[in-house]
């Protein structure tokens, strides 16, 4: 109990730091949104200043910081120049966009490098573990930006798949069973984008954790009490393996809300990622500040999952030391 | 010759050592490893230490050897209190005493070959000239039995025994007064027991060394020891010749150790229970 | 006293539950010279009795252990001989029929109990596993058994040490943990190799005294592997002495130990700090040593492979390998002193 209240303070602690380092960032770069009018002659300098002045951007860095904050504990995150909304909501609805993707995309690839990981574990050196790790190694080879690409090239030469966006223009019109094919349609590039880019090195991971466990004692020992081979790969190796892979998966879920940015970018899908580079473009401190604080969040978030879960699967971590 | 009679070469004072176990938001406990331990080593001579696990043997071998400093009491060698020096002291003492261990596999690099392990203690000490430094490595090797054509032998190839023979001339090579030999036999075959024994034996008389050997095999501390030491519980219980300590145990521990010993069991199944 | 039971009947009142005849097996090395480690080796276990194996480190005694079960590494091959389990041949098994057999019907303890079990499993759920894998019992009678087995190996601490998991456990404890999986399901043979090795004497005395319980409650019949032949006194009924993969000398443990017939045994049991030496040794002096070194697996030679160490050798001894001869009491060595 006391470790989980640590690690909560830890990842609060965090969370303030990184609010501050965000905003400091954010407001030092130069200029900012209205610079832009700058260079349309046709707009007064005083009208840029009384803009300014409206979005309190001529107040002092430290004052604006904790204006913020007061406004972001009470829910309101600020409001975007760009959209002319509050930027809240603009988060929300393509936070929730990127974690269709991002979810499925984790569940898949954990969902296929655990068995091929195994597989190939069990088998190393050996046929499937060549042609695993081959495999493998030529996906690692590819550059996740070359596969987006080659993945919307090949959507666009066939026509077998729309190039971007989440769902078709009619999408609300479409019955039940067709909007769910319309989305899954819609998802499949994207999708593969990320399950070839993520397989690889968690494969190669889980490759190495498993190999590792089959040759320990433990594992002799189960084999001599008769303890059927599919019980002892994902009873007895897998668990005991579990402690880096729990690790990367901390690291999977922390990367839900930022690691599919450059797909999304490519691809079209109409996530965070391409909101975020939009709003840096044009400066929209506050929709900036929101969206990296918000990845962030997740970050965090899944290391904190990652030791809790780390916690509870390995008794020795929290063992007393108290002899017998 | 009498031990008495001698200054002690190692003197023990009332040593105790505490390891706190800390915990956030809490004091923790303490383990007390050693409990106001006394003994004295004569010069020359063996002195067994017996014990259980847990009893506080290895705690005090590595106090000794000034791997540990202990929280309390003096330890009197070489006329100065070891317990109390600084590092740089320290160093000076340790290689006077030596260690060795009860797992050979883990206490040699196996990647290094013989020659290198014994004289990587002449070569960091800088005491002798690259040849001499060979030569002294040969003849310690072979001192301790092992062949010239074994000197270029990674030690990750030698036996159980062999290994501790290796490690036995490691540490012979810093011509220390005395030696600890913290379960040194405990991991070993009968046959290989007996033979690194014998070396022991025959080291102790030419090396003029002496023994602080610690086991928990009774049978054979008191093969080979003048005295034996029994400890429980981070103190020492009883201590004496091994004839009075097998015969009329005085201490519960030691009776226990008595007839606890595989030994006993086959005495008395030989004398017919 | 258990031994005196076997001295007296003669072969055939007992049944046998192992029977293992002119026993091969060899490890391939990378250049596909085969060395052997068991060469010709014979011997049985009765039901519900003890035999002790006696071996140093190169004796082969592990593999031997290995062999029984079938599970040597990769590059281990049983070349020759037969093996049988109650009457079934183990040689010919198919996949299936081994993996009923082991954990079942014969139980292995081959590792250290620190490393031998799961380190993030429950005690109770790691014997659970063992009785899940064989007995097709329904959820409830499967725990009454765990139960039982727990209690009959912890009888004091039961409920503590079944939710405990190994790192928190004493040595002696965890060898026990290993002893409740090995029987849980009933078998009729346990093979414990070194199970005393890394524990003191106190614990040592204590373990052996779980094995001479399992045995006369659940009249398991167990070998006994081990370097230390103090331990075998007044556990084991028969003792196999084994050297260089052969069998030097097997028979009552009595006679074995006391009444040595084979050199080595002598020798070995001569190294032996006193009071237990069969010679008049005095303190602080040398013991007798069996000169020369550990035989060597990659060396293929004609003759007795202990003669370069034997005291008593003769010139046959180099030529030919002695076979073995049975003598009084069922006790067989392998030695030319003995005849042919």
């Amino acid at each position: 109990m006391r470790f989980i209240l640590r690690r909560l303070a830890h990842a609060a602690f965090l969370m303030f730091g990184a609010s501050i380092l965000t905003f400091l960032f954010a407001s030092l770069a130069p200029g900012d949104y209205f610079d832009e009018m700058r260079l349309n002659t046709q707009i007064a300098p005083e009208t840029i200043l009384a803009l300014r002045a409206q979005y309190q951007l001529d107040r002092p860095l430290p004052e604006r910081y904790l204006r913020w904050i007061d406004s972001v504990i009470h829910g309101d995150l600020g409001y975007s120049f760009s959209y002319n909304s509050p930027v809240k909501p603009l988060l929300l609805v393509r936070a929730r966009n990127t974690f269709f993707l991002t979810l499925t995309a984790t569940l898949l690839t954990w969902g296929l490098a655990l068995p091929l990981g195994v597989r190939s574990a069990e088998y190393l050196g050996r046929l499937p573990d060549s042609l695993i790790s081959w495999t493998m190694a030529a996906l690692l080879v590819i550059p996740e930006l070359a596969l987006a690409l080659g993945l919307l090239l090949f959507a666009a030469r066939s026509r077998w798949f729309p190039t971007g966006e989440m769902v078709s223009v009619d999408f609300s019109s479409l019955s039940p069973v067709h909007k769910l094919q319309d989305l899954v349609l819609h998802m499949t590039l994207p999708l593969l984008a990320l399950v070839l880019t993520a397989l690889p090195l968690l494969v190669r991971h889980v490759r190495a954790a498993i190999a590792d466990v089959l040759e320990a004692p433990f594992m002799l020992a189960a084999r001599g009490h008769g303890i059927p081979r599919h019980r002892l790969l994902y009873r007895y190796a897998l668990p005991a393996a579990a402690n880096p892979l729990i690790s990367l998966f901390g690291f999977s879920i922390g990367a839900l809300l930022s690691g599919s940015l450059l797909v999304e970018v490519v691809m079209g899908w109409p996530g965070l990622g391409p909101l975020l580079v939009e709003a840096i473009l044009s400066r929209d401190l506050y929709l900036v500040i929101g969206g990296v604080l918000l990845s962030t969040l997740f970050l965090v978030i899944g290391n904190l999952i990652a030791d809790l879960l780390l916690y509870w699967a390995d008794p020795r971590i929290h063992a007393d030391l108290v002899a017998k | 010759m009498s031990s008495e009679c001698m200054q002690p070469l190692i003197r023990v004072e009332s040593v105790s050592k505490y390891y706190r176990h800390r915990r956030i938001l809490s004091s923790g406990h303490i383990v007390h490893a050693l409990n106001g331990v006394s003994l004295s080593v004569a010069p020359r001579s063996t002195l067994a230490l017996v014990g259980e696990s847990g009893s506080g043997k290895s705690t005090l071998a590595l106090c000794l050897a000034c791997l540990e400093r202990p929280s309390s009491g003096t330890i009197w060698f070489g006329g100065r209190d070891i317990a109390a020096l600084d590092e740089k002291q320290m160093r000076a003492v340790r290689p006077q005493v030596q260690l060795i261990f009860q797992d050979p596999a883990s206490s040699l690099n196996p990647r290094f070959t013989a020659l290198e392990i014994v004289t990587e203690p002449l070569v960091l000490q800088r005491r002798w000239k690259g040849r001499q430094t060979r030569e002294r490595g040969f003849a310690l090797l072979e001192r301790v039995g092992l062949s010239a054509e074994m000197a270029s032998r990674r030690a990750g190839e030698f036996s159980g025994g062999q290994k501790q023979r290796l490690a036995i001339a490691r540490a012979l090579s810093l011509e220390p007064k005395i030696l600890i030999l913290d379960e040194a036999l405990s991991a070993l075959d009968c046959s290989a027991q007996a033979r690194i024994t014998n070396l022991l034996l025959e080291l102790q008389s030419s090396f003029a060394l002496t023994y602080l050997f610690i086991t928990h095999d009774l049978a054979m501390a008191a093969h080979i020891a003048d005295e034996i030491a029994v400890m429980n519980r981070g103190r020492i219980v009883e201590q004496g010749v091994p004839q009075k300590l097998l015969d009329s145990p005085e201490h519960e521990a030691t009776r226990c150790l008595v007839t606890a010993t595989p030994q006993s069991i086959m005495t008395s199944r030989i004398s017919g229970a | 006293m258990a031994t005196s039971r076997h001295f007296s009947m003669r072969t055939g009142d007992f049944e046998a539950v192992l029977e293992v005849r002119n026993l091969h097996v060899a490890y391939l090395s990378r250049a596909s010279v085969p060395s052997s480690v068991i060469v010709d080796v014979s011997f049985d276990v009765r039901s519900g009795e003890i035999v002790g194996v006696l071996g140093e480190s190169g004796s082969g005694k592990t593999t031997l252990a290995a062999s029984l079960l079938r599970l040597l590494p990769s590059n281990g091959k049983i070349q020759h001989g037969s093996i049988t389990f109650q009457g079934q041949d183990v040689l010919q098994a198919e996949p299936r029929e081994l993996e009923s057999l082991r954990g079942k019907r014969i139980a292995l303890i081959n590792q250290e109990p620190s490393v031998a079990l799961h380190p993030t499993m429950r005690v109770s759920d790691q014997v659970d596993e063992v009785l899940a894998a064989h007995e097709h019992l329904s959820r409830k009678a499967r725990r009454e058994r765990l139960q039982k087995v727990l209690a009959a190996l912890f009888p004091t601490e039961t409920e503590r040490i079944s939710s405990s998991y190994p790192h928190q456990l004493s040595g002696g404890q965890r060898q026990r943990v290993l002893i409740a999986q090995a029987i849980a399901c009933g078998p009729s043979l346990l093979i414990a190799d070194e199970p005393t090795a890394s524990l003191d004497p106190a614990t040592q005395r204590e373990i052996l005294s779980v094995f001479e319980n399992v045995r006369r409650r659940f009249g398991v019949a167990i070998i006994f592997i081990t370097h230390n032949p103090s331990l075998l006194a007044g556990l084991a009924d028969r003792i196999l002495v084994l050297y260089a993969g052969r069998v030097a000398e097997f028979g009552p443990a009595e006679n074995v130990l006391f009444h040595s017939l084979h050199p080595y045994t002598r020798a070995l049991l001569a190294c032996l700090p006193p009071p237990y030496g069969t010679s008049a040794v005095n303190r602080k002096t040398k013991l007798p040593v069996i000169a020369g070194a550990s035989p060597n697996v990659d060396f293929l030679t004609l003759g007795c492979r202990f003669e370069p160490r034997c005291e008593d050798r003769f010139e046959r001894c180099r030529t030919s390998e002695p076979v073995a001869v049975s003598l009084a009491n069922e006790h067989g060595v392998s030695c030319f002193k003995f005849g042919r």
